[in-house]
């Protein structure tokens, strides 16, 4: 059998940091880094005697999540204790949610191949962050930074509906770009706020069982994510192939091989000896709290796709890529309240944004400048004071330059459009010179002929050249 | 008489009458402390110095004409596990023992909001498991009726700073009785009030859904004035009840006319010794003759309480206590390798042999597979509990019964018997198993001289019922004035 003969299965539990001001169960600061063991306090430091309080944005921002995610919200809900030993864990249990968490049973919608497709939802709960340890490159030993415990957590656990690593990029992207447009998270992959515990298992295809399934926890980047499903895959079907079997485990992703391995050193499985924190009282929502939290939401990517697809005629493809992430969305919405034309705007970021992000390893929450610039951009392409081939390297400035405005760039790299005739005339004289066989072949109805001329005017002109005048031009002279 | 016999009222008085100074009353204090705390030894932390200058202070700003409180400069011990800034908070535990609180427990705010001065830490049962105070891990606190006998526990060494007058007052927990019967061992008053009444921020946790702090007084007049002076909602816990601030000392009426009195009859059957039953009934006469209704009643489903209580604390205990590890704060093993040899290593050394087997027992109903049998059949028998009082409060406004089955014991003669200690606290679990208020009130001495309490329990909240109860029969008794500790 080969590798076409198996299913691939995947689950995903995405832990998600919110941007709430203060900790979980104490006012301390939770914004990202600090110095270390500088955003805390007694009680997350765990000192003897002190009691959590539990911060009710907490709960708002998880019941927005399970209402944006269609999920139902549990109105009786609990916190219960986690009980493990780890320096990073200051009291010895995380308080999470176990058997009754805010909000349940919700589904999403994603982009695949095949069209559109449903990834069910089995949980929301609420938990708090655990500190971090910092080990010392002089081997002195492992120091604890709590500044990030008692950050607030969602952890959004996904039923096993994923079947690809394409689809679990599109399912991952979806969430990110949930959680970004109603505003809970600034979901920063790469400072960890968002994170994802990868379940993978392969079965025959047909089958109805489900494989034995390896965890991969803590990954917070896409490419890697996308590395691990392909290697891990690869492997538990060799596994399988080669007449093995494969052990339910953890384990763990290497970036540089590439390669995920078994983490023997780890304990057998723990037991967290759930139970739930006799000190705090139970969540209680009322159906008014829900509601309004739910009239509340802002609009959801879903909408905004629908009203770039009415409004704006953006094609399918393009209103997906826009509302993939909620800062391409809003740099789109900013862009084209200046320059007036969605088009060029979401084939910009489409093509050229995407592209840059991509060769810098970058997502879009990294894209330094604003919609600003970009409809400042599109509206001089639509003046004609660039052509669209300029508009590239613009952006690229934009890039390193994020300060600068796309007319200033032009005007200092001398990349404005030439659209004097005169001048146009010259070069096209000059290029027909230099190639009778294109005149020829034209002639004798080659049309691509024509474009090899414009290509090499282009060129000569370093990309200035109007285009529209251009071919213009070529075909008055080839006519003749 | 010496300004250290006075009940706090008393001391009130005086100081608003300008007889005393607080600096007389605190020296007093220390004074009694140095003669008598070499035999009882109740005090972990003596706090003299800081406590002199604060009483010096008071003086000089009430002398100043400033506006003050009418209690600044009223002494009082602190249990050993409610946190003041500053100073050492043991909890009895070699864990702890140089521990030193970097933050005040709301009750201690409260107290320093009113100038009330911190005379010193009173030793416990480590991590307030235990009857008897031997489980400190420091030394045990000696009964001062009897020297040889052990002054209850975990709150031995508030209760016996406060007979041996070391104290004017105390702060003690309660989790299982813990208050009410050292209380009831050493003759003075322990009043464990309603779960949610006294913040439990800064009291170190042991079983956090059980744990209540409250006052051990000479009289129950003072207990009121104490209660005042903690109860409240605090922001900082969240399981402390937004109630109506109420004024305990209007509830100390003396008439009980009407009153109705419900004696469950399961607390006064073999287990309770002849000499406590004796006195129990003499209660209940008194009350008769006080106009009360005195009826017999029955609390079958009170037989699980204490399976019930030891399955609930230590689960609570196994978790709470896990951050004693080694890593942060408290005692770290010299002894270690690598991580595991610190958790278990520190763990081993730092915790005494009690804590130790509560921890393993908490740990063991938690795990999977036994969870359902006991933490959660538990919850169940929790839950009927509490609807079995709920019951007989329809009928009763107070129920009635022995706060210890016997009199204080002799110094280890029950360490090796774990069950048999567990016992002593067979009359007080089932009262926090149901979060109610239960008061411990001297009643008695047996043949050898040693006190007898009784225990009044109210429904929730309903602390006053039981000041107005307990304050008739001391007003119509003479506990105090007939009996006085022996120190023999």
């Amino acid at each position: 059998m080969s590798k076409q003969d198996y299913e691939i299965v995947i689950g995903l539990e995405v832990h998600c940091e919110l941007s709430t001001k203060t900790k979980i169960f104490c006012s301390c600061s939770a914004e990202f880094g600090g110095e270390p063991n500088t955003h805390c306090c007694p009680i997350c430091m765990a000192m003897p005697g002190t009691l959590p309080v539990l911060n009710e944005k907490v709960v708002e921002y998880a019941v927005k999540a399970g209402l944006a995610t269609n999920c139902k919200i549990a109105q009786n809900s609990k916190n219960d204790r986690k009980n493990y030993f780890y320096p990073d864990l200051p009291k010895s249990y995380q308080i999470s949610q176990f058997d009754i968490p805010l909000c349940y049973d919700g589904y999403i919608n994603i982009e695949t191949e095949e069209g559109e497709k449903k990834i069910r939802l089995e949980r929301i709960h609420i938990e708090e962050d655990a500190g971090k340890l910092n080990h010392d490159d002089y081997g002195r030993g492992s120091f604890v930074d709590l500044n990030r415990a008692g950050v607030p957590l969602i952890e959004c656990v996904s039923k096993p509906d994923l079947r690809s690593k394409e689809e679990v990029d599109s399912y991952l992207r979806k969430i990110k770009s949930i959680f970004e447009y109603i505003g809970i998270s600034d979901c920063k992959m790469q400072e960890g706020s968002l994170r994802a515990d990868v379940n993978v298992s392969v079965r025959k295809k047909g089958a109805t069982e489900f494989g034995t399934r390896t965890e991969m926890k803590n990954m917070n980047s896409f490419r890697n994510i996308s590395r691990l499903i392909e290697y891990e895959t690869n492997r538990q079907i060799e596994v399988l192939e080669e007449g093995g079997e494969i052990i339910q485990e953890t384990r763990r992703w290497d970036d540089i091989s590439g390669k995920t391995f078994s983490m023997r050193d780890k304990e057998d499985a723990e037991d967290y000896r759930y139970f739930p924190d006799p000190d705090l009282v139970a969540i209680q929502l009322s159906d008014e709290y829900i509601e309004k939290i739910r009239n509340a939401l802002p609009e959801l990517p879903e909408s905004r796709k629908k009203r770039y697809l009415e409004e704006y005629q953006l094609i399918p493809k393009a209103a997906n890529f826009v509302t993939s992430s909620k800062y391409y969305s809003d740099m789109f919405e900013e862009a084209i309240k200046i320059c007036q034309n969605p088009k060029t705007a979401s084939n910009l970021m489409m093509s050229e944004i995407a592209r840059i992000l991509n060769e810098r390893e970058e997502e879009p929450e990294q894209i330094p400048f604003t919609g600003r610039e970009l409809g400042e951009l599109v509206q001089l392409i639509d003046k004609g004071t660039i052509s669209s081939s300029i508009s590239k390297k613009v952006l690229e400035e934009l890039f390193e330059n994020p300060k600068s405005a796309p007319s200033k760039i032009i005007e200092e790299k001398g990349w404005v459009q030439i659209s004097d005739e005169g001048a146009i005339q010259e070069v096209v004289n000059k290029i027909l010179q230099a190639n009778p066989q294109s005149i020829a072949d034209y002639r004798a109805g080659k049309d691509r002929a024509l474009g090899f001329l414009v290509g090499q005017a282009m060129k000569e002109t370093k990309g200035k050249a109007n285009p529209q005048l251009l071919n213009k031009l070529f075909i008055e002279e080839l006519k003749k | 008489m010496e300004l250290y016999e006075l009940t706090v009222h008393e001391l009130i008085e005086k100081l608003e009458k300008g007889e005393i100074t607080s600096e007389e009353i605190t020296k007093s204090y220390f004074e009694r402390i140095k003669e008598k705390d070499g035999q009882v030894k109740a005090y972990v932390s003596i706090l003299e110095e800081q406590a002199m200058t604060n009483a010096k202070q008071v003086d000089c700003d009430r002398k100043a004409g400033k506006m003050l409180s009418k209690f600044a400069g009223i002494p009082i011990g602190i249990k050993d596990n409610v946190c003041v800034t500053g100073t050492r908070t043991t909890c009895s535990s070699k864990m702890l023992e140089n521990f030193v609180a970097p933050y005040n427990a709301t009750v201690i705010e409260k107290l320093k909001a009113e100038d009330i001065i911190c005379l010193g830490k009173l030793n416990m049962d480590e991590f307030a498991m235990g009857s008897s105070t031997e489980t400190s891990a420091f030394f045990p606190t000696h009964n001062p009726w009897d020297l040889t006998r052990v002054p209850g526990g975990s709150s031995g060494g508030s209760a016996a700073a406060v007979a041996s007058d070391m104290a004017p007052w105390a702060l003690g927990s309660d989790t299982g009785g813990s208050i009410r019967q050292p209380a009831s061992l050493c003759g003075v008053v322990g009043l464990k009030p309603t779960y949610g009444l006294v913040s439990r921020f800064g009291l170190i946790a042991y079983a956090s859904s059980l744990d209540q702090i409250g006052p051990l007084t000479k009289d129950v007049t003072d207990s009121a004035i104490l209660l005042n002076l903690i109860a409240g909602h605090d922001p900082k816990d969240t399981t402390s009840m937004e109630y109506e601030k109420k004024d305990y000392k209007g509830s100390l009426i003396n008439d009980v006319k009407g009153m109705k009195i419900g004696v469950p009859k399961e607390y006064l059957g073999e287990g309770t010794s002849a000499e406590v039953k004796e006195a129990m009934f003499k209660v209940i006469k008194k009350y008769q003759e006080l106009g009360a209704i005195v009826e017999e009643c029955s609390l079958d489903v009170g037989q699980y309480a204490s399976a019930v209580y030891y399955i609930l604390a230590c689960a609570e205990a196994s978790s709470n206590l896990g951050r004693f590890d080694g890593i942060r704060y408290g005692y770290r093993t010299e002894k270690f390798e690598n991580l595991r040899d610190i958790y278990k290593n520190s763990r081993s050394e730092g915790f005494g042999t009690e804590v130790k087997r509560r921890i393993i027992l908490g740990t063991y109903v938690l795990s999977s597979g036994y969870y359902d049998a006991y933490y959660k059949k538990a919850q169940k028998v929790r839950t009927m509990i509490k609807n079995a009082y709920a019951e007989l409060f329809k009928k009763y406004d107070l129920l009635l019964s022995p706060v210890s089955p016997t009199t204080a014991f002799k110094i280890s003669e029950k360490m090796n018997d774990p069950l048999q200690m567990y016992l002593a606290d067979i009359c007080t679990v089932p009262v926090n198993i149901g979060g109610l208020p239960g008061m411990s009130i001297p009643c008695d001495v047996d043949s050898e001289g040693l006190p007898i309490g009784f225990q009044l329990i109210a429904k929730p909240f309903a602390e006053e019922t039981i000041f107005r109860a307990a304050f008739t029969y001391e007003q119509n008794t003479n506990f105090r004035e007939e009996h006085k500790p022996t120190f023999k």
